[in-house]
């Protein structure tokens, strides 16, 4: 049995501790936000937030995450109204949305460390991030967008 | 003409879960023909019901979409058209996504067809319901229905400003015959007011908050979890396998040999050994441990290297004839004033974002399935027949199509469909059988290794003539009768033998060759490898005769005129559709390579070690023209600026030309600059992202759409994008540093 604190819900997974993270997610606490895209840490389509750091959950095994605060994109906000959503509805990002979860868990983990990030930073902070249907265009806007508005409420 | 039914009295839509409509009208969508090849595979579809209105008394209307979703935004704009007719009032539209099922016509979403086959259809949809709205009105008021008009969800009279809504009408024009379709009027292009804007696109709320669900997401109480080991090779079987370490992981329910399959290889699956778990972590766990001995089969000896040495200079002889005007053969070329050029495209694949994945559960002698599908039909035709089952038993299988996590072709294919299928059977359990990225990636249905080439001279007056252009690829048509050897006219209407450009003489020539992995469509399919080769072929001829591409291209094109490239030896196919609706223009080409050089701003003077490149390509009855800015330093390539103009016809929703624009530019730079699959020995090589690259942030440039005004019917959007995209990329390239590449990737010469 493997204790795990969800979204802020302690919840108890009956799973082998080296399980990855993505399939106890998914499977188990039916969160199913969180996308497998390859498994071996290389598009992002996993990423979820432990203690707010952006993390590849296909690659976190579950006795890695005992303990941490995980959030993932049912968590990131009640409503749905993170600046990072917002700016992504307002961008009309996602095409098939597939890797958007994993977008935006990236997009707001960077945003919570630096609000103005530049492109460069942008470029290096979401390169892990595939998007095989090619809206990164509209991530950078998004992501710009999304910055402003968290200055602007802080 | 269209059919248009009355099914208000028969509580239709229950099997799609909408009720309470009290007004509920249906349409069929003619089946057509695939625009590529599909025909004949895809079974034909009889005329049936395929699109419905349902007006509810609290004014909600419910559109129920046939087309399937991949991230198109097709279950915005198909309603937008209806909406469109109806005058009905966006906020009050509800759009249920379509089972698989026969009353609802070709479901097939390929060839970009969605809306360039049924615009007219779709609209007389909604204009009839609007007319028998505007009747039920009439009625009740006493007043002729010319007097009424139906603006924004109402329908008003005229001159007293009375108004009653939709809600309220439904009723009574549910009792109504339903007018002639041809007897009620379209609305005048120019009075649209949905039409061409961007209206709330309907799944955006529900993405961001992560909550669509995909095939990876299908969740059923009791459900197991399949993950599969396949055949490396095509046509490979298993000699021998031991499942005693993969039962022994926990989760691991059973372990389940598939049944055997035989060339054609069709859309079936590979057949191989299936671990069947509680979880997919024990499923994925369990696989590791198999051990299974294949036999490979004849098509071990495929190795792609030298497969595509081959083609290339098989297309360097003189082949089948395709199209000719005169005879090329009897010209004395110049040959200081001749370009002769092979071009040549490796295998590629889709890569959707999400892997293939499907759930399926045996009810009642049938089943059910949950599934991403371009062709749910196609899909339920396959099950009906694995079953056992005839087409007259159609509703034993019941086809909930499920939002695609991407396609791009590949979901065109039953093959995941028919695993989960058959694993349900054998398990007597809802499976869901899940694709890792290396099952993705190492047995899909891949765009063909291609060569092409092309001679030609130049003229006088600085056009070309004497042309000539060849090709050789491992037709699709192989999927499904072995003897293929290559590809078909219907193959060859993709920018290959319907050349626009204005010849005295030439000779358009394919080449037969072998077949040994699975060839599928894919986004834009062998208007990729044709696309290139012209594109890049246009660039080369500019250069030689010192004219900028853009000139080159005009003077190829020569003067305004509609192009009907059939002959007596080559039948064109247009993308499924007439000439007459979708002629070849060349005005439109001029046009838009003229707005893109004016947009892009390609005669700017650009830094040493900067260059623009051009194309053009018309495809699935669009016109697109790309312009790429790159910059070559130390061998390292970088895209600086991208532009595309397009000339769609008459556009519905302009922000999701502008996103398919946006997708299709960087899908044409991962197969310009990295896309390459290899076969070794019969087996792919490539494996997941880390070999077989997708771009990423950081390798994509700054982006821009220019959208030609037009009200010619619409064309296609998701695949016209792609072709001129690579051959802009090289030609900047070389542009730039002087640099011709001729074999894609770019990868292969410089650094990306
Ligand atoms: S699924 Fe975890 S990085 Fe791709
Ligand atoms: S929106 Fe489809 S993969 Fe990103």
């Amino acid at each position: 049995m493997i204790q795990l604190n969800v979204n802020k819900k302690n919840v108890t997974i009956d799973a082998e501790p080296e399980m990855p993270l993505l399939y106890a997610l998914r499977d188990f606490l039916n969160l199913t936000g969180t996308k497998f895209g390859c498994g071996a840490g290389l598009c992002g389509a996993c990423t979820v937030h432990m203690d707010g750091e952006a993390v590849r959950s296909c690659l976190m095994p579950l006795s890695a995450a005992v303990g941490k605060n995980i959030t993932t994109i049912e968590g990131l906000s009640e409503k749905s109204d993170h600046p990072v959503q917002e700016a992504w509805l307002a961008h009309k990002v996602p095409q098939c949305g597939y890797c958007q979860s994993g977008q935006m868990m990236s997009a707001a983990a960077l945003l919570a460390t630096n609000a103005a990030p530049s492109d460069d930073e942008i470029d290096i902070h979401m390169q892990g991030n595939i998007c095989r249907c090619g809206t990164y265009k509209r991530i950078k806007l998004a992501i710009k967008e999304a910055g402003k508005n968290i200055v602007r409420e802080a | 003409m269209s059919h248009i039914e009355n099914l208000s009295r028969r509580g239709f839509l229950k099997s799609v879960g909408v009720s309470g409509g009290v007004l509920v009208v249906g349409t069929a969508i003619p089946s057509m023909s695939f625009a590529y090849s599909e025909s004949g595979t895809a079974g034909n579809v009889e005329h049936q019901l395929s699109v419905f209105v349902s007006i509810a008394e609290d004014g909600i209307v419910t559109l129920v979409n046939h087309r399937s979703e991949m991230g198109q935004g097709i279950r915005t704009s198909i309603p937008q058209i209806i909406a469109e007719e109806l005058n009905a009032n966006w906020d009050y539209i509800n759009v249920v996504q379509a089972k698989a099922d026969r009353k609802y016509g070709s479901q097939g979403t390929a060839g970009s067809g969605s809306i360039r086959r049924f615009f007219i259809h779709v609209r007389q949809l909604g204009a009839v319901v609007r007319d028998m709205l505007e009747q039920a009105a009439a009625n009740i008021w006493q007043v002729n229905k010319s007097e009424v008009s139906a603006i924004n969800h109402f329908v008003v009279h005229n001159k007293t400003g009375q108004k009653i809504a939709f809600g309220e009408l439904a009723k009574h024009a549910a009792k109504l015959e339903i007018p002639a379709p041809e007897n009620v009027k379209l609305k005048s292009i120019n009075d649209f007011s949905l039409i061409g804007t961007d209206v709330k696109q309907v799944d955006l709320p529900t993405i961001i908050a992560g909550k669509m669900i995909y095939s990876h997401d299908v969740q059923l109480p009791d459900m197991l979890i399949a993950s599969i080991e396949r055949p490396p090779v095509v046509g490979g079987k298993v000699k021998s396998f031991d499942a005693t370490a993969a039962k022994k992981v926990k989760g691991v329910v059973d372990v389940i040999q598939l049944k055997e399959r035989s060339l054609p290889a069709g859309v079936f699956p590979k057949s191989g050994i299936a671990v069947v778990a509680t979880n997919t972590w024990a499923a994925i766990e369990g696989r590791k441990k198999l051990k299974v001995v294949w036999v490979n089969g004849e098509n071990q000896v495929h190795n792609s290297e030298s497969y595509r040495d081959n083609l290339k200079k098989l297309v360097n002889k003189k082949g089948i004839n395709v199209n000719n005007l005169g005879d090329v053969y009897q010209h004395d070329y110049d040959q200081s004033r001749t370009v002769e050029a092979t071009y040549s495209v490796p295998y590629l694949h889709h890569a959707p974002m999400e892997t293939p994945a499907a759930t399926a559960v045996i009810k009642d002698g049938g089943c059910i399935i949950w599934a991403g599908s371009q062709n749910p039909q196609w899909g339920k035709g396959l099950v009906l027949e694995e079953l056992g089952l005839s087409r007259e038993q159609a509703d034993k299988v019941e086809f909930n199509v499920v939002t695609m996590g991407g396609a791009f072709g590949r979901k065109s294919k039953g093959d995941y469909i028919l695993e989960a299928v058959e694993l349900a059977k054998v398990t007597s359990k809802p499976v869901k059988v899940i694709w890792s990225r290396e099952d993705d990636i190492q047995h899909g249905f891949y765009h063909s290794v291609s060569a092409n080439y092309c001679k030609a001279e130049l003229t006088n007056d600085n056009s070309a003539d004497n042309w000539i252009q060849r090709v050789a690829l491992p037709p699709i048509g192989w999927l499904f009768n072995t003897d293929s050897k290559s590809p078909s006219d219907d193959d060859l209407s993709v920018g290959f033998a319907d050349t626009p450009f204005k010849f005295n003489q030439m000779s358009m020539e394919k080449h037969e060759v072998s077949s040994h992995i699975r060839p599928g469509w894919m986004r834009s399919v062998s208007c990729i490898n044709n696309s290139f080769a012209l594109g890049s072929f246009v660039d080369e001829l500019a250069n030689k005769a010192k004219i900028t591409t853009q000139q080159m291209w005009l003077n190829l094109l020569a003067e305004d005129r509609l192009v009907d490239p059939n002959s007596d030896t080559f039948k064109y196919t247009n993308y499924g559709v007439s000439l007459t609706e979708h002629p070849l223009d060349t005005a439109r080409m001029k046009n838009v390579i003229n707005l893109l050089a004016d947009k892009a701003n390609i005669d700017e003077k650009v830094s040493a070690n900067e260059g623009w490149g051009i194309s053009f390509f018309r495809s699935f009855n669009s016109y697109m023209a790309a312009a790429t800015k790159v910059s070559v330093k130390n061998k390292k390539v970088t895209i600086l600026e991208m532009h595309t103009a397009v000339d769609c016809g008459i556009v519905i929703t302009p922000d999701r030309v502008k996103s398919q624009m946006e997708g299709a530019m960087t899908f044409g730079l991962a197969i310009a600059l990295m896309g390459e699959i290899t076969v070794k020995d019969g087996k792919i090589e490539q494996g997941n992202f880390h070999n077989y690259l997708i771009p990423r942030i950081n390798q994509v440039p700054n982006m821009f759409v220019h959208i030609v005004k037009s009200n010619h019917a619409p064309g296609g959007i998701g695949e016209p994008g792609v072709p001129a995209i690579a051959p802009s990329i090289v030609n900047a390239i070389f542009h730039a540093c002087g640099t011709r590449i001729r074999d894609l990737p770019v990868s292969k010469v410089l650094s990306i």
